[in-house]
């Protein structure tokens, strides 16, 4: 199976639905002639031309409305914003046009688009440039939330969502575009709302996704070191969320740990903590614990900076917590 | 006005002939009488609280929606802001399934879950009454970019009132469509308030139609009173858009003879009854009827009986709209995600 990072497995999927279907075109600023900001659309432009790689002004309102417009009249747009920061100045489209459109016209239109970029902290990019959204969309009915960790999942998830009759926020993780890992060529398709157990173990769960993946898959062996066996549940799409897999391994652990880049009000941990007490109550043997993005706007200094992300060592801890170690 | 110039003068079609225009001239003046006896009624609805929520009527802005829609084809897009009941009946919903959607009953157009603001028919590329001021002019940029994508002839087009030029989304989706030369034409009725602030103390400049040239976008004022009037100044746009892929601002004078919604008076604050009463002097039905009669092309008593007939028409829809049933309590969740089936969260 040949390995390819992240981005050149979102670029594949990219060509692939692009060269399927004549309906799927490409939108966003610097998405043509510069190859993406992120290189996510490298060599794009040369093989579909201009009308299907759609370079746009500094204009994420705009454009995404643009898509929600394209998207009215039965085409595919992905649309892609250079980082999910920038993209809340298109939320209303995303929040009042896109999610709303099917139920607004009780079924006569829907709004299949992709909305896609990075999101979660880079490194030492500040404030503005270092934040996790997902709990935002995930609010919202209508949307679908999907963030890949690896590759193959970044392949195939982005497929589906291409290929989904309804509005999906696709959010890529920042520091996951150089990641390598091995991908299934062609026809690899992975349905959305599907979690996946990255790591399998007895002791303890580990939900996580995107960036806190590795996070989690690094804690998990530290923790092997000391006798630990932690399950690594790498969530996938936020939502609809995966309920089924995060309760079956906490039923056989009893145990659990919630990982995520977001800052801790009201985030996406807080959901699935809602979930394991509501259907694992009788299953638990210590409270769930969560391990979020500090409180606060992002830093810029690299040590502050540091202490305000999600690491393995802070992973470790609080499975050391819920094992009352 | 830029849009007069000859560049830009559309190609002369067949003359139609005297009596199909007499014909219709006669459809509009039915279609500005069904819009205003339907919001008389939902009106008096709303009074008696058979219509809840918001509801914005179009009374005095009649000819712009029946002008304009005159000049489309039905496969042409159009989309709404929430004052929009106007241009649905103009494009052909019937009055019982919009009054039966301002009722939220079943039979309406989104069955009872869009309401006053959220009208939609896809059949007839109807792409909704939306409530966000703005955020509807991108959707038909990008409906007007499906078009060229797809390299069809169809155009999209997209209805503002003044207030929404000033909003972020009008200038973005006005770069883009003449950036990328689309077919949308954007026709802002200014009715000269946003609520309760007039132009004048919401835009730095009054003449709405310059906006345009920001984008060296062709942009023409017309009188929104004067259904033929409208139905030419879009006719000349919608054959740019069609032939040339050229988007066009209409900058359309016209007034609202009632409040912004139903929760404020007809005068008061914002403008006095003197100001109210000189607009109604030109009430478009009533100088349309006038046209007409002076044109031979109909008499008084031919008027009435046709206003009759109209009344008649919205009185049955009213009616249907009060019987239909309410939405099956499983309409609740059903058209969240594609597929009818409702993924209901986690729980």
């Amino acid at each position: 199976m040949p390995v390819l990072t992240y981005r050149d497995a979102l670029t594949a999927a990219l060509r692939e639905e692009m060269q399927r279907d004549p309906d799927v075109f490409l939108m966003g600023e610097e998405v043509g002639v510069y190859q993406g900001a992120y290189k996510v659309s490298r060599g794009l432009l040369d093989e579909f031309g201009p009308m299907r790689v759609v370079d746009t002004p500094i204009t994420e309102l705009g454009f995404a409305g643009v898509g929600v417009g394209a998207a009215m009249a039965g085409l595919r747009p992905v649309i892609e914003f250079m980082t999910w920061n920038f993209a809340l100045l298109a939320i209303d489209q995303l929040v009042n046009s896109a999610a709303k459109m099917r139920y607004m016209s009780a079924g006569q239109v829907g709004v299949p688009a992709v909305f896609r970029g990075p999101g979660g902290a880079a490194l030492q990019l500040g404030a503005q440039h270092s934040q996790a959204f997902e709990s935002y969309y995930a609010h919202i009915p209508g949307l679908k939330v999907v963030m890949p960790a690896t590759p193959a999942d970044a392949k195939g998830l982005l497929k589906s969502a291409i290929r989904d009759d309804d509005p999906v926020v696709f959010i890529e993780g920042e520091m996951l575009y150089n990641m390598k890992g091995e991908v299934p060529e062609g026809e690899h398709v992975i349905p959305l709302g599907l979690a996946e157990v990255k790591r399998p173990g007895r002791d303890v769960t580990i939900v996580c996704h995107s960036k806190t993946v590795s996070v989690a898959l690094k804690a998990a062996e530290q923790l092997a070191g000391e006798g630990v066996e932690a399950e690594v549940v790498d969530l996938r799409t936020i939502r609809p969320l995966d309920s089924a897999t995060v309760l079956s391994s906490v039923g056989r652990t009893h145990r659990c740990v919630v990982a995520e880049e977001g800052w801790p009000f009201a985030g996406v941990g807080a959901q699935v903590v809602d979930v394991i007490q509501r259907d694992a109550f009788d299953e638990l043997d210590a409270p769930v614990l969560r391990v979020t993005g500090a409180d606060v706007p992002m830093p810029y200094n690299k040590h502050l900076e540091k202490a305000a992300k999600v690491d393995a060592g802070k992973v470790v801890e609080a499975v050391g917590k819920v094992l009352y170690r | 006005m830029a849009g007069s110039t000859a560049a830009h003068r559309p190609r002369q079609g067949p003359k139609p002939d005297t009596a199909t225009l007499a014909e219709d001239y006669r459809r509009w003046l039915r279609a500005m009488m069904v819009i205003r006896r339907f919001e008389e009624k939902a009106g008096e609805a709303y009074s008696l609280g058979k219509i809840g929520g918001f509801c914005h009527l179009y009374i005095g802005q009649e000819a712009v929606a029946v002008g304009s829609i005159a000049a489309l084809r039905p496969d042409d897009y159009i989309v709404c802001s929430y004052r929009e009941h106007g241009h649905a009946l103009a494009r052909g919903i019937t009055p019982r399934t919009v009054m039966a959607e301002l009722f939220g009953k079943a039979p309406g157009s989104s069955r009872g879950k869009g309401g006053s603001m959220h009208l939609f028919d896809a059949e007839r590329h109807f792409m909704g009454g939306h409530g966000i001021v703005g955020g509807h002019i991108p959707l038909a940029t990008g409906l007007a970019f499906a078009a060229k994508y797809r390299g069809t002839e169809q155009v999209a087009v997209c209805y503002f009132g003044e207030a929404a030029v000033n909003n972020g989304a009008f200038h973005e989706a006005l770069n883009m469509a003449a950036l990328w030369k689309l077919p949308c034409l954007y026709i802002c009725e200014n009715n000269r308030y946003g609520m309760g602030t007039a132009l004048e103390r919401a835009s730095a400049i009054y003449d709405i139609s310059e906006r345009a040239s920001s984008y060296d976008m062709i942009n023409e004022v017309v009188d929104g009173q004067d259904v033929l009037t409208m139905k030419n100044a879009m006719d000349r746009a919608v054959e740019r858009a069609r032939q040339e892929k050229a988007p066009t601002l209409l900058e359309v004078r016209t007034y609202r003879f009632m409040g912004h919604s139903m929760s404020d008076p007809i005068h008061g604050h914002y403008r006095t009854k003197e100001e109210v009463e000189e607009h109604r002097k030109r009430d478009p039905i009533a100088l349309w009827s006038r046209k007409l009669i002076a044109d031979g092309i109909m008499d008084e008593p031919g008027v009435r009986a046709l206003d009759a007939e109209v009344v008649a028409e919205i009185a049955e829809a009213y009616e249907f709209a009060e019987k239909a049933p309410d939405p099956e309590p499983g309409e609740l969740y059903r058209d969240v995600y594609a597929g009818d089936k409702s993924v209901k969260s986690e729980k």
